[in-house]
């Protein structure tokens, strides 16, 4: 089965209880269909997205093997 | 043009020392401006005490938008180098968190090359702070200063 590699940092990673976790690719076409499967509620305003660490966007494309990752906004420096 | 995101503490005077006797000596005489910025942990933020702090970041992400946005500055600005060092980890009140340095011949574009670095390091580089606070933990929202 091909799979996606999804990722979540700080607090969404609190909020979802895991820090990564692989989703079944089949029916995967863009970030919003991989984030109604790994959850139930409403994509949160704010939530920063990368597909393969560069920055995207809901309607971005996804493919088998692609590793994405939800984080709020950075806070570094 | 050198990124380096690290565990270990750092002293950024002593680092800046090596860097100029190891790389500079390349470059002396051609650049006449070095601009700076250091970034230390605060023990108090947004009206309240902070006792330390955990920097989380996202491995390979990081290094990657380091790079290109230092490779931005590099094609704005006529450069000789730059040098970012950036923590993760736990700290403590007073210790540095970033270390941001620009050199070229004249000292507009260090200046503005600096300023670049570290604006563009803060909306970008994926890190996250987590204040310990005396009301526990506390995740820093952004900030536009």
């Amino acid at each position: 089965m091909s799979r996606i590699t999804v990722r979540y940092f700080a607090s969404l990673r609190e909020q979802h209880g895991r820090d990564e976790e692989q989703v079944d690719a089949a029916g995967i076409r863009c970030v919003a269909d991989v984030w109604s499967r790994v959850c139930v509620a409403p994509f949160p305003a704010n939530t920063l997205i990368a597909i393969n660490q560069e920055y995207a966007s809901l309607a971005s494309a996804v493919r088998a093997g692609d590793e994405v990752a939800f984080f709020p906004p950075v806070t570094g420096g | 043009m050198t990124i380096r995101v690290q565990k270990d503490g750092f002293n950024p005077w002593r680092e800046l020392e090596a860097y100029q006797e190891t790389h500079a000596v390349d470059w002396a005489g051609q650049y006449g401006a070095t601009a700076m910025f250091i970034g230390s942990l605060r023990d108090f933020n947004q009206g309240h005490a902070v006792s330390g702090m955990t920097l989380e970041h996202y491995p390979g992400m990081t290094e990657r938008h380091l790079e290109k946005i230092s490779a931005e500055a590099h094609a704005r600005w006529e450069l000789l180098d730059t040098l970012i060092i950036h923590r993760y980890g736990p700290l403590f009140p007073g210790e540095p968190i970033v270390l941001v340095a620009a050199w070229s011949a004249h000292r507009d574009a260090a200046f503005a090359a600096c300023r670049y670095l570290i604006d563009e390091l803060k909306t970008r580089a994926p890190f996250w702070k987590q204040e310990t606070t005396p009301d526990g933990l506390r995740w820093v929202e952004e900030s536009k200063s």
